[in-house]
């Protein structure tokens, strides 16, 4: 069988056009995302909005960190509870995780010696709860910056 | 030592709440002040009935 050259360059360009479109699709461009999900998770966990600065979306970024900072503070302010890990009953149990979830703020509480171990006052039982749900909200917002990354969520 | 009245707690508690869940729940941005907005009024709603309930039950 007779093929024309003209015919036999146009189907030589069209297979590497589709080669180079099926790599383009594997193989998303180099830079655009420069960290992966998990990544983002623990440093969205760490430091408040990291995790959305690193994606720039910093404006969530910035509002996310003041948010999350300001209701530690607050709660160290009214002298609230920072809980230990040494503790056997479930509530206290829980209120450290709840802790845990202000990542380098429960680091930097530890190491200073930040909160009090036992509350006296009743704004102080408002402090801790202050505490508790600033880590808890920074899991939320940990989480959102990873579903972010994996484009769950624009 | 910061003494804050109840309901200063209360609008304290209810707009960084406020402002994270708008952040991480919605998609838009008008979608998120929407909804943050939403949030802290019933945070703060919510509050004052539980509140009422709580005093009627007591009388």
């Amino acid at each position: 069988m007779k093929v024309s050259p003209a015919k036999l360059i146009y189907s030589l360009e069209m297979s590497n056009a589709k080669a180079t479109t099926k790599d383009s699709a594997a193989q998303p461009a180099a830079g655009s995302k420069p960290f992966s999900a998990g990544i983002i998770l623990v440093a969205g966990w760490m430091i408040p909005g990291l995790g959305h600065l690193m994606q720039g979306k910093w404006i969530r970024a910035v509002l996310l960190f003041v948010s999350v900072t300001c209701m530690f503070a607050l709660g160290l302010a009214m002298h609230g509870k920072i809980y230990s890990a040494n503790t056997g009953e479930l509530l206290e149990m829980l209120g450290f995780v709840g802790d845990l979830g202000n990542g380098i703020l429960y680091v930097l509480s530890a190491f200073f010696g930040w909160g009090q171990n036992v509350v006296q006052v009743v704004t102080a039982d408002y402090g801790t709860k202050f505490i508790v749900v600033a880590g808890l909200l920074n899991f939320v917002s940990a989480v959102d910056a990873h579903s972010l990354r994996l484009g769950r969520k624009s | 030592m910061y003494t804050p009245s109840h309901f200063t707690a209360v609008l304290l508690f209810a707009l960084f709440t406020s402002v994270v869940f708008g952040i991480t729940q919605r998609s838009e941005t008008r979608a998120m002040i929407r909804y943050g907005l939403y949030c802290f009024c019933l945070f703060v709603l919510g509050t004052i009935a539980a509140s009422w309930a709580m005093w009627l039950i007591k009388h």
